[in-house]
């Protein structure tokens, strides 16, 4: 299990690191945290001429906070969404799901932007994005451009970014005063992909929740909002009746694939019995 | 460490940590921790996988994609142009060398199985199944030219399930075969048809077992060394039995055995993984012969999920006849167990199966038993002997009818297994399969077990809190295991697996200690063992002696470590030899005091008065006077200081150990997730030479078997291909899911040796999926669902309920 | 920019507090580096995808798997391995913790689960059972069981604040 041979790059601005992949005539990759590519490659899934590493590059690193969004840059570490103050202030989501993330060691290579760009269909931070409806910079022929994560998960593995772009950024929208979130996952071990899994945000309006956005993950090729189950919550106090509602739209929402392991049937029940568990943390952490 | 110790949770050292120095005679019985740990603490551990020999190459595979094909082509020009390769190799250019192998015993009726060499020639037989070995400067360089290999390929119909290859008109596995049946045997006992005719109760039950194998951490490694000019093979082989591979090598490559070495240094965890004949492992003898330099081949992790042997993939149609008070009249089992395309070398694919219908019903008394085997070859994984081999199944078979029972008739389970269990009373005594037990204590353990659970506590709390919706089970399940094989177990079928072991002894001219021996290690503590034994048998401080395993040409031939036999065979025969000594000791203490053998002892080093115990002479003036100064002792004074001795069981065929576990779990019902909250194990493994080995024998032997009961399948499609092969896709029990596991023991010691000691590495896994199955389905019992499957898995678990 | 030979490239970078420079090819991974190259071979390879953690270094002070790291990734930075940790006593602790309780027995997880917990006790509270598995959740082990490692480790971190406040 040894990679096919490479040439490695380690560019020190984002015009460097196109110039590398061009240079390569597309048969590159980039590399940031390398927890999900390294593997790919020892097992020669994918065997590009080039690699170019990100993780010299100073535009793609740091967090801080933008009036009210909060920008991470891409290489901030998965490890970082648990301990970082500022993520934990402004994108509780985030740190909530970190936990959930793998184990101990991967967390502290593997890269939140790394995780996003993969987009992964059974990772816990893609979907994060959607529910705290992130917006992902991504640097391209023509510079900068922002995609809002309902615009941003395409299919399986695919995002837009295009070969040779590259993610530099997740805006997200700091977290008021009144907002609150859940974030839960059903996992065979700790640390694995889930079966499904998903977060929850909302504002809080007296007993009622607003402004309800709902992403779930291992459902389907992409993370999925649960746009029917959001509007079933949207300004109700959810109460059992409002809870039973919003899990029966759920099965519109989602189109899960099948497999031995866990039946599409299995996915949409476990799908509703997480959306309940999400809200009743909502109401228990209150 | 120096007050009684609980072992359920050990103290904590005492904070200065202070060396254990128990008095001589002492060691037997005592936790001791074991010296060779502290070099794999230091990051000293040398394992195949660290070492590098000079001009040493490396080898990979060419793997077959397809789980049944001809192969119709082999182009290797690229291959052999491409950089830093030295060597490609085909099956034909193999068999020049090394002869074909069979899999079968000849104690096993009627048993078949196919050749093999260490290629294929002209069909591959399971989807990964080596076909080209490449050798290469190194490993990278080895894989890049495997690329480069064409093989073309006719696919063939594919054995992928029991069903399929047992069909009258399926294509059969090879040439010439009638069926696809490797074996089939039949153990039957009394008038079973007229028992279960006869039966107030009769329960039943189709259970069936995942596939699952071994994941040692260190997977499978070896490099072997050959020197032509001498006709030398050196082997340093990550392996259990050295001496098997000795004498496998020598005779499949036509060398003297006497010039085949095989080395063993630390193992990275082996189970019964590392004790059969491998085809890479094989190949890799002949590479190194064909290449004239060493080669090394470590099994990367994908390779191990195809390669190494799979086992317990069973699926068992059981009944049980009961009369009206409960008592256990009869046993039926049919066991379909799918093997791989042949029969393992040299142990074979049918122990397994055969010891499931050996082992059914084994801790209870039983009027009639029937067992029927059939063993069925598949396009799949070889499959053969891992740790506790045969006894899950068999154990849960047993008890998910005992727990049936119990729930038809209106009896706790405790209740029903103590109106059941073999008397401790009763030995010696016979199981229905024909097993003869000197003396078991299932009686005392399931008193033991129920007082270690506070099962009555357990029973209430369950109850409380199913009214609140939470669903706790309480499981439990008896078990026997085999250790202590004689000859009975493979030398009668042919095998040149040896039964017995041997062990060297010497007193050094410093009067330090030196034991070779046969037994191996792979961290269980055989070295801690052999060392306590020998200590208090000879009468020196444990620090002295010095335990040497794992070499051919160092150690006295053996049968080494399987089946749990290293602490009963290894420590008798470390026993007998260490007697020995000391009376060759003593008699050359007496000549050098002109004094009588009889009146002198050995103690923690010192010749002593045997009555009185004042200090005479030392061992190291012993030595140095039978060294250096032998002029000094008496004309004829014979001065052995150097013992050999070798022994095998020759009582009891085997050395039957029993015990039981409990489990105890929640079953989220709405996500079909198991929370292990606790595991408790009551065994009786005679004589405890270190309770704190033991204990850990007993925990990862039942995260083992836990692992099974909830996690570990290899999942294969229709075509034969393995969907789960990698460590993130086959789940092995990780520290998150399991949970403390409470040991107590027993103390049976066997009368057929002075040790008294039986095995106990195979207790804790015997065990725990049966008492995980069944305390699973307790807690699903008021919801109306039963699981007959393992591993439990939520969609399983979420089926049986009916949630989707 | 031109496209890179996928020759060796130099690397430099700190291991166990010594200088190393290397040309090394930029497919070797971080663990076949250490193991091969500086015969450093307590780091062991159990999985090669991160899914074990026998391979676990300590990279610029925190645990990550060598194998999912390419060694010219680590260029600059400083690496540890149990070796470094032993020589400079800083796992004392816990080895004897872990020789005491008999918490290892083949031996090859055992430098990966040091790794992590020798970060874990680092943070300088005693941890709770449930934090000490949490903190093994990457950690395979065939042999233990698990419970005498979480033993290991609570004895080791109680040893350790008994002799800071004591």
């Amino acid at each position: 299990m040894k990679a096919r041979a490479f040439a490695y790059v380690r560019p020190r601005t984002l015009e460097e690191a196109h110039a590398a992949f061009a240079a390569a005539d597309g048969d590159a990759s980039f590399i940031s945290g390398g927890q999900s590519l390294v593997p790919a490659l020892a097992m020669r899934l994918q065997a590009p001429q080039v690699l170019v590493d990100l993780a010299g590059v100073d535009a793609l690193r740091g967090v801080h906070l933008d009036g009210d969004v909060l920008r991470i840059g891409a290489l901030t570490r998965h490890a970082d969404a648990l301990t970082d103050p500022l993520i934990r202030r402004h994108a509780p989501l985030l740190a909530a799901a970190a936990p959930f993330v793998a184990h101990p060691a991967i967390r502290n290579r593997g890269t939140l932007g790394g995780s996003v760009a993969l987009a992964d269909p059974a990772s816990e931070f893609p979907a994060m994005m959607l529910a705290m409806g992130a917006e992902m910079e991504i640097s391209g022929d023509a510079g900068l451009r922002r995609v809002p994560a309902d615009e941003y998960f395409l299919d399986l593995y695919q995002t837009a970014i295009e070969p040779g772009e590259i993610l530099v950024a997740l805006h997200v929208p700091a977290a008021g005063p009144h907002a609150c979130c859940a974030f839960d996952e059903m996992a065979r071990r700790r640390g694995d992909y889930a079966m499904v899994g998903g977060g929850l945000m909302a504002e809080r309006d007296g007993d009622a929740l607003r402004a309800v956005r709902i992403a779930l993950f291992s459902v389907g090729p992409t993370p999925v909002r649960a746009r029917g189950a959001e509007a079933a919550l949207e300004g109700r106090a959810p109460d059992a009746d409002t809870i039973a509602a919003a899990q029966r739209a759920l099965d519109g929402d989602i189109d899960p694939m099948d497999d031995a392991e866990v039946p599409a049937a299995m996915r949409r029940h476990l799908a509703r019995v997480l959306l309940g568990r999400l809200i009743r943390k909502l109401e228990a952490d209150q | 460490m120096n007050a009684p110790l609980a072992f359920d949770r050990p103290g904590r050292p005492s904070p200065e940590g202070a060396e254990h120095a128990p008095a001589s005679g002492r060691h037997v019985g005592a936790p001791l921790p074991r010296p060779n740990a502290k070099r794999l603490l230091a990051g000293r551990g040398a394992y195949v996988s660290d070492l590098k020999l000079p001009r040493m190459l490396h080898a990979a595979f060419v793997r077959a994609p397809f789980a049944h094909a001809r192969i119709v082509r082999i182009g290797l020009d690229a291959a052999r142009a491409a950089p830093g390769v030295v060597l490609v190799a085909t099956g034909e250019d193999l068999a020049k060398l090394c002869t074909p192998w069979v899999g079968t015993l000849d104690h096993f009726k009627g048993m078949k199985s196919a050749p093999q060499l260490p290629l294929p020639l002209e069909r591959v037989t399971w989807s990964g199944q080596a076909v080209v070995a490449v050798v290469a400067e190194s490993r990278a360089a080895a894989e890049d030219a495997a690329e480069l290999v064409e093989v073309g390929y006719e696919e063939l119909p594919v054995l992928a399930d029991l069903d399929t290859a047992l069909a009258p008109d399926a294509p059969r596995i090879a040439p010439g075969f009638a069926d696809n049946i490797c074996f089939r045997s039949v153990v039957e006992t009394g008038e079973v048809d007229d028992a279960f005719a006869a039966a107030a109760h009769v329960v039943e039950a189709d259970m069936a077992f995942g596939r699952h194998t071994g994941v040692t951490l260190e997977p499978r490694a070896l490099i072997a060394d050959f020197d032509a000019s001498e006709r030398r093979l050196t082997v340093h082989h990550a392996t259990q039995t050295p001496f098997q591979f000795q004498d496998l090598y020598a005779r499949h490559y036509g060398l003297p055995e006497a010039r085949v070495r095989v080395v063993a240094p630390d193992v990275g965890g082996s189970f019964g993984i590392k004790l059969h004949v491998y085809h890479e492992d094989m190949a890799v003898i002949g590479l190194s012969m064909l290449a004239g330099r060493p080669v090394k081949y470590v099994a990367d992790r994908l390779e191990a999920f195809v390669s190494d042997i799979h086992a317990r993939d069973h699926r068992v149609r059981a009944r049980a006849a009961l009369d009206a008070n409960g008592r256990l009249i009869a046993i039926a089992a049919e066991d379909e167990t799918a093997i791989g395309p042949f029969s393992t070398y040299p142990r074979t694919s049918a122990v397994e199966g055969n010891q499931v219908i050996r082992l059914i019903g084994a801790p209870y008394r039983l009027d009639a038993y029937r067992g029927d085997l059939k063993v069925v070859f598949q396009n799949k994984t070889q499959t053969s002997q891992y740790r506790a081999v045969g006894h899950p199944i068999a154990c849960a078979v047993t008890e998910h009818l005992m727990d049936r029972a119990a729930a038809r008739l209106g009896l706790d389970p405790f209740d029903i297994r103590a109106r059941n269990l073999i008397p401790d009373d009763a030995y010696p005594c016979a199981s229905a399969t024909g097993y003869r037990f000197e003396k078991l204590s299932h009686e005392a353990c399931l008193a033991r077990l129920k007082g270690l659970m506070d099962y009555d506590r357990l029973r209430a709390e369950q109850a409380e809190l199913r009214a609140r919706g939470v669903h706790r089970g309480i499981g439990i399940a008896a078990f026997v295991e085999i250790t202590n094989p004689t000859p009975a177990f493979y030398g009668v079928g042919g095998a040149r697996i040896s039964a017995q072991d041997g062990a060297v002894i010497a007193i050094t001219p410093s009067g330090e200690v030196r034991c070779t021996i046969s037994v191996t290690e792979q961290g269980q503590g055989t070295e801690a063992i052999i060392g306590q034994i020998v200590a208090d048998y000879l009468g020196v401080p444990q620090e002295v002696v010095r335990v040497i395993t794992g070499d051919t040409e160092t150690t006295p031939h053996g049968g080494a470590t399987w089946a749990c036999r290293g602490a009963g065979i290894g420590g008798e025969t470390a026993l007998q030899a260490a007697k020995k000594l000391k009376a060759n000791v003593l008699k050359v203490a007496a000549a050098i005091l002109q004094a009588q053998p009889g009146d002198l002892d050995l103690v923690d080093g010192q010749v002593v008065a045997a009555s009185g115990g004042a200090a005479r002479l030392s061992l190291a003036e012993v030595a140095r006077i039978a060294f250096f100064r032998s002029d000094t002792l008496p004309p004829g004074t014979d001065a052995q200081l150097t013992v050999a001795h070798h022994f095998a069981p020759s009582g009891y065929p085997f050395a039957f150990t029993n015990g039981i576990h409990g489990c105890h779990v929640e079953v989220d019902a709405e996500t079909g997730l198991v929370k292990i909250l606790r595991h408790f194990v009551v065994e009786d493994c005679g004589r405890i030479i270190n309770p704190l080995l033991v204990d850990e024998q007993v925990r990862g032997g039942v995260v083992q078997g836990l692992g099974a009961a909830f996690f570990e399948e290899c999942r294969y499609d229709g075509n034969g291909q393995l969907l789960n092969g990698s460590l993130a896709d086959y789940l092995v029990p990780m520290a998150c899911e399991m949970p403390d596991i409470a040991i107590a023991h027993m103390e049976t010691p066997t009368k057929d040796t002075e040790l008294g000691a039986k095995g106990c590495g195979e207790a804790g896994t015997a065990a725990a999926s049966a008492a995980a199955l069944n305390a699973v389905n307790d807690a699903l019992a008021p919801l109306g669902a039963v699981l007959t499957q393992i591993p439990m898995t939520p969609a399983r678990i979420l089926t049986a309920l009916g949630a989707f | 920019m031109t496209v890179p030979a996928p020759g060796l490239v130099p690397l430099t970078l700190t291991v166990n507090g010594d200088e190393v420079a290397r040309m090394v090819p930029p497919r070797t991974t971080l663990a076949d580096f250490l193991r091969a190259e500086l015969e450093l071979t307590a780091t062991h390879v159990g999985c090669e995808m991160g899914a074990c953690g026998a391979c676990l270094v300590l990279l610029d002070g925190v645990p990550v798997h060598a194998c999912l790291v390419f060694a010219v990734q680590a260029e600059g930075q400083k690496v540890e391995t149990v070796e470094g940790l032993v020589a400079r006593g800083a796992l004392a602790r816990l080895q004897a913790a872990f020789h005491e309780r008999n918490a290892l027995q083949c031996g090859f997880c055992t430098p990966g689960m040091l790794v992590n917990a020798y970060a874990l006790l680092e943070r300088g509270d005693v941890p709770d059972r449930e934090e000490i598995r949490d903190a093994l959740s990457g950690n395979y082990c065939r042999c233990t069981g698990y419970e005498a490692i979480v033993d290991a480790i609570e004895t080791a971190a109680r040893a350790a604040q008994e002799e800071s406040v004591g």
